[in-house]
Order: structure tokens, then sequence, then C-alpha cells
């Protein structure tokens, strides 16, 4: 870590982060802007940089439209389940891969992290065929399920780091009294390790709630559609109705970003938990 | 004499089966590897063999060989796919890279409002891309966009931004930028905050100057971290599809939407997008092999 040397740095330290945080937020709150003023103002030349009358006419078309509210509960529906899944999946995959001792364990952590490489456009074009053939198109399932394996290696890595920092003795004394691995996994680690699934589970959700090739893909019915493909959508549908469409993206953004805030310290251990041991 | 017979015909599977340890990890992994292995691993396999197949998007169609492929080399909106692509991933990349370690640098110290940094970092992050190219749409709209009506202002463009395609893959390595050079920046600092305070110390009591720290402790000491970060963005920029999709509606191409458009959109190209994705697939993992094999990135995680 570097000390400052003297206050011209730091005023220079200051301006730089300033910008950084101004650069960083202003697309959402200038978006924001768009959202809430009325469409005279929206178009007027030179722009308004302070709303000069907040509207809230665009909430209430966006709101009005049955296809949005769709898009919302569909986004949670799938990105729920992606959780869940990928917790289930993950967090067993993960305590095998810290805490007990197997062949191929090397091989099989190599694989699980590949995926988080992979390009998914790689297999939309199989998987059309395949989820057609048994009728998968247009289902949550369709997203669920390709969306649960690429967001595995996160939730796995994640969990794998947090498994990994607990006390081995733990376990240890669960089977001196003699619990098997599976029990002392599941009533001594997960419960241990709850700061850790809770961290997994909002950076899974994040994954799947923003996902969209998959999506754009296996969802062409809007009562499958998640928000994410929804509002692309709505430059179609609202022309000309820019306010709206600034509503839109606020709605989708602002709930991800009040969970980031709340929850930012555990979401930068998560995020870099892998990386640093590289 | 039954008895040491009995135990040889065992003895194989014999450490298997008495580990418990070692059984219940075998049943712990297995459901992850299953549903890689038929949902990611199958498919890539099935799009292979689709790819030497003159296939329709209802049936397999006879062997071709790899006229699909010759197809596809001959196609101009792959290649313009695989321009744009390959423009898009080394310039974002490098700027992500250069301006995230500058931040990381930057703000690798104590100091007030470091959580206000942090959660500034996370904003763009947690933005789902498609999202934030519909506002960044928005803002480059020529009626009612704020960058068109500075650009138009300061006299840098002469027609909206969203009718130029050279303008448009600019705003979208822009925009890549702004999005992901803040996580980059977050990676490179967890990477040095692992360097020790002492190695410094000791350089400068041998007289190094800030150059010679820089390259000498600070670059080789981050290499793992740098690899790892570029990389992982390096792979993300080679599959950018949401971005483009939605920021210049649908008119950039890459080579993820060359794909879709033959699933999706124009099904006659079937063979030839499915071709591609084949492609995408075998250059993503050609990328990978040249950072672990040429530059030595690290890929074992056991301690």
């Amino acid at each position: 870590m570097n000390s400052f040397k003297d206050s011209k740095e730091v005023v220079l330290f200051y301006a730089f982060v300033v910008l950084f945080v101004l650069a960083s937020i202003f697309p959402l709150l200038w978006v924001f802007k768009m959202s809430i003023v009325t469409k005279s103002e929206l178009f007027a030349s030179p722009p308004t940089i302070v709303p000069e009358t907040p509207t809230g006419a665009s909430y209430s078309t966006i709101f009005g439209d049955s296809r949005f509210q769709k898009g919302l509960i569909n986004s949670t529906i799938i990105a729920g389940t992606t959780t869940i899944l990928c917790l289930f999946f993950g967090s067993i995959a993960a305590y095998a891969l810290a805490r007990l001792r197997f062949r191929f364990k090397s091989s099989v952590m190599t694989l699980i992290l590949a995926i988080s490489f992979f390009p998914h456009v790689a297999i939309i074009a199989p998987l059309f065929l395949q989820f057609r053939e048994i009728g998968l198109i247009d289902t949550y399932w369709a997203m669920i399920i390709p969306d649960t394996v690429f967001a595995l290696p996160l939730t796995t890595w994640i969990l794998h780091a947090f498994f990994k920092e607990l006390p081995k003795d733990l376990e240890d004394a669960a089977k001196v009294d003699g619990a098997t691995t599976i029990q002392a996994f599941r009533m001594v680690i997960l419960p241990l390790a709850a700061p850790g699934v809770f961290t997994a589970a909002i950076l899974t959700f994040i994954y799947a709630w923003n996902e969209f090739l998959i999506a754009n893909t296996f969802a062409f019915d809007e009562n499958t559609q998640p928000v994410t493909v929804v509002i692309p959508n709505f430059a179609t549908i609202y022309t000309v109705d820019y306010g709206a469409q600034a509503a839109a993206a606020v709605v989708v953004t602002v709930p991800l970003v009040i969970l980031v805030l709340v929850f930012q310290r555990r979401i930068i251990s998560g995020l870099t938990a892998g990386a640093v041991k590289g | 004499m039954t008895a040491p017979r009995q135990r040889k015909e065992r003895s194989p599977f014999k450490e298997e089966s008495v580990n418990p340890e070692r059984r219940a990890a075998y049943y712990m992994i297995l459901p992850a590897l299953l549903i890689i292995l038929v949902v990611a691993l199958y498919p890539v396999a099935y799009s292979v063999y689709l790819s030497f197949f003159g296939s329709t998007i209802n049936s397999v169609g006879s062997f071709v060989g790899f006229e699909n492929y010759a197809r596809m080399f001959a196609n101009q909106e792959f290649i313009e796919g695989l321009t744009n692509t390959l423009v898009f991933t080394v310039v974002s990349v490098l700027l992500e890279f250069v301006i995230g370690l500058a931040i990381a640098l930057a703000v690798n110290r104590a100091f007030r409002g470091r959580g206000l940094v942090r959660a500034a970092v996370l904003v763009p992050w947690a933005f789902p891309t498609v999202i934030s190219a519909v506002m960044w749409r928005l803002m480059l709209q020529d009626q009612v966009g704020i960058i068109n009506y500075v650009a138009n202002a300061l006299g840098v463009i002469s027609g909206p931004i969203l009718s130029d395609r050279t303008l448009l893959m600019i705003a979208a390595i822009l925009i890549d930028v702004w999005k992901t050079t803040p996580f980059m920046a977050l990676l490179l600092l967890a990477g040095l905050q692992t360097i020790p305070e002492d190695l410094y110390e000791a350089a400068r009591i041998d007289g190094a100057n800030a150059v010679q720290r820089f390259t000498r402790i600070t670059l080789p000491l981050l290499k793992p971290a740098i690899l790892v970060a570029v990389l992982f963005r390096t792979l993300d920029a080679w599959r950018v599809y949401d971005l483009f999709w939605a920021m210049s509606n649908r008119e950039l191409e890459s080579l993820s939407t060359f794909v879709y458009k033959a699933v999706r959109v124009s099904q006659l190209n079937f063979p030839v997008g499915n071709a591609a994705a084949v492609f995408v697939f075998f250059t993503a993992l050609l990328i990978a092999i040249f950072f672990i094999k040429v530059l030595g990135m690290q890929t074992s995680t056991e301690d």
C-alpha cells in the first residue's frame, strides 16, 4: 500500500476518485432523469440537467404493461430456481473438492472452471434441436437448465473458498461422534458456511437475472420471457416513448444496485476468492 | 483355500469400496459432472458432428465433409462478425487492462471513502449487460441522447451515432470498457494486496526507483492475477452478443450474433451457423490453451 506524500497528491487523488465514481454511476443517474421528465422536456434541446417537471408517467406506462409485469415475474422464477439448483449441485461438489480426498480432484476442478469460460453460443444450435424434440422451447426449464450449468462454476468456486476456510477439527469431531461424511457436511459445515452460501446465492441470482442469450434463444413466447428479453423489445413497441424505455431499464437495474450496495463486502470477497490464489 | 482367492478377486476395488470418504466424494461430485456432461459437453460434440452434414433445422441430412466450413469462410456476414469480434476483443481488453491496472495501483492504499469506490466499482458490474446496452442506446440516440447532443455540439460527429457502424463499434468498445474495467481493477487490486510490503521496503533500501519497483516486483508478482483477469475478459469479449444485439439494434455483427441468427432468425443458414458455433468453441479453447501453455498461467488450485 502507498501513502500520500503531500497535500497536492491528496487533492489529485480525490479528484481521480470522484471522477471514477461519477463515471461509474452517471449512466444510471442520467437514464433515471430521462425516466422522470415529461415528453417535451425529454426532447428539449439543449437538454436540461436537473429535471424541471418530474412525473411518474413513464413508470405508470410500463407498470401498466402486462408484458413488463410478466417479465419481472418470469425473471424471478428463472433466477430463483437457477439459484436453488446451483446451490444444491454446487455445495455438494464444492464440499467434496474442498474437504475430501479423492482421485482426479484437480481434473474435476479444472473441468468445472472451464465451463465458466465456455462460449454459450457454441451450444445454442444443438440445444435448440434437443429442446424442441423434448418440448422444452418456451418453457422456464429451457432457460433454467443451461443457466444452472453455466452459473455452476461461480457457485462452486465461491463455496469451495468458504468451505476451505472452516477448521477441519469440526468434521473430525462429528465423525468421532459417529457421523458419516454426508452427515458431517449437512449438520456441521453447511450451517457454519451460511455466509458463504448466502454470498454464492446473491452472485448466482444476479448472474441468472442478467442472462440474455439463452433466454433470447429459447423463449419466444411472452408468457415465459424474462425481463432482459422484454426490455430490448420495448424499443420496437414504444418506438418514440424513450421515457418508458428508460423507466423499464431503471426498474430492472435498481434492485440489483441496492443488493450490491448492501452486500458489497460479501460480494467482493466472493468475487476475488479464487482470483487471488490464481 | 477359498478365503485368499476371494480377497484376491476383490483387490482391484478394495481401496475404493473400503474408503467411505472417497466414495462419498464421488457421490457428491457426480451430479455436477452429469449435468455439465449432458448440457454442455454433449451438445458441443453433437454440434461438431452436425457440422459435417448438410443439416437443416429439421433434419441431419447427408455427409458433406468440410463444405459447411468452406461456406462459412465464404460468407460475407461471417467475415464481418469475425473481424468485429477480433477488433472488439483486442481493443476493449487492452483498454480495460491498462485502465484497470492504473485504477488498482491508485486505490491500493488506505483512504477515506474506500467503501464508496468499492460500491461504484460494483454498480456497472451488476447491470445486466443487455440493460446497460439499452441505457447507452438511449443516451446515444439522436433525438433525446445526451452523448449524441454533446458530440454534435462539439462537432465530433457529422451524423447520428446510431446510424454509423464505425461509431457504433467505438461506442460498443467504450461501453464495454465502462462496464468491465472496474471489475478488472477489482481483480488486480486483490492481487496487489497479496504482495508483501517488505519487498518494496527492501527494494527502496537497495536504491530501486518507482519504475524499477513496478517492473521488477509488482508486474512479476501480479502476473498470476493479470493472466486470470485478462483471460477471463478475453473469452468474455470473444463471445460478445448482448451488447451488440441490444445497443446497435442488431446492426453490429459478431461471431455470436451470426450463430444466433442462423438458429433463430434465418434458419436456412443453420448448417453454416452451426459450423460457426463450432468455430467459436475451438477458437475460445485455443485462446485458453495459449494463456495456459504459452503465457504460463497457473491452473492448479491445489495448495
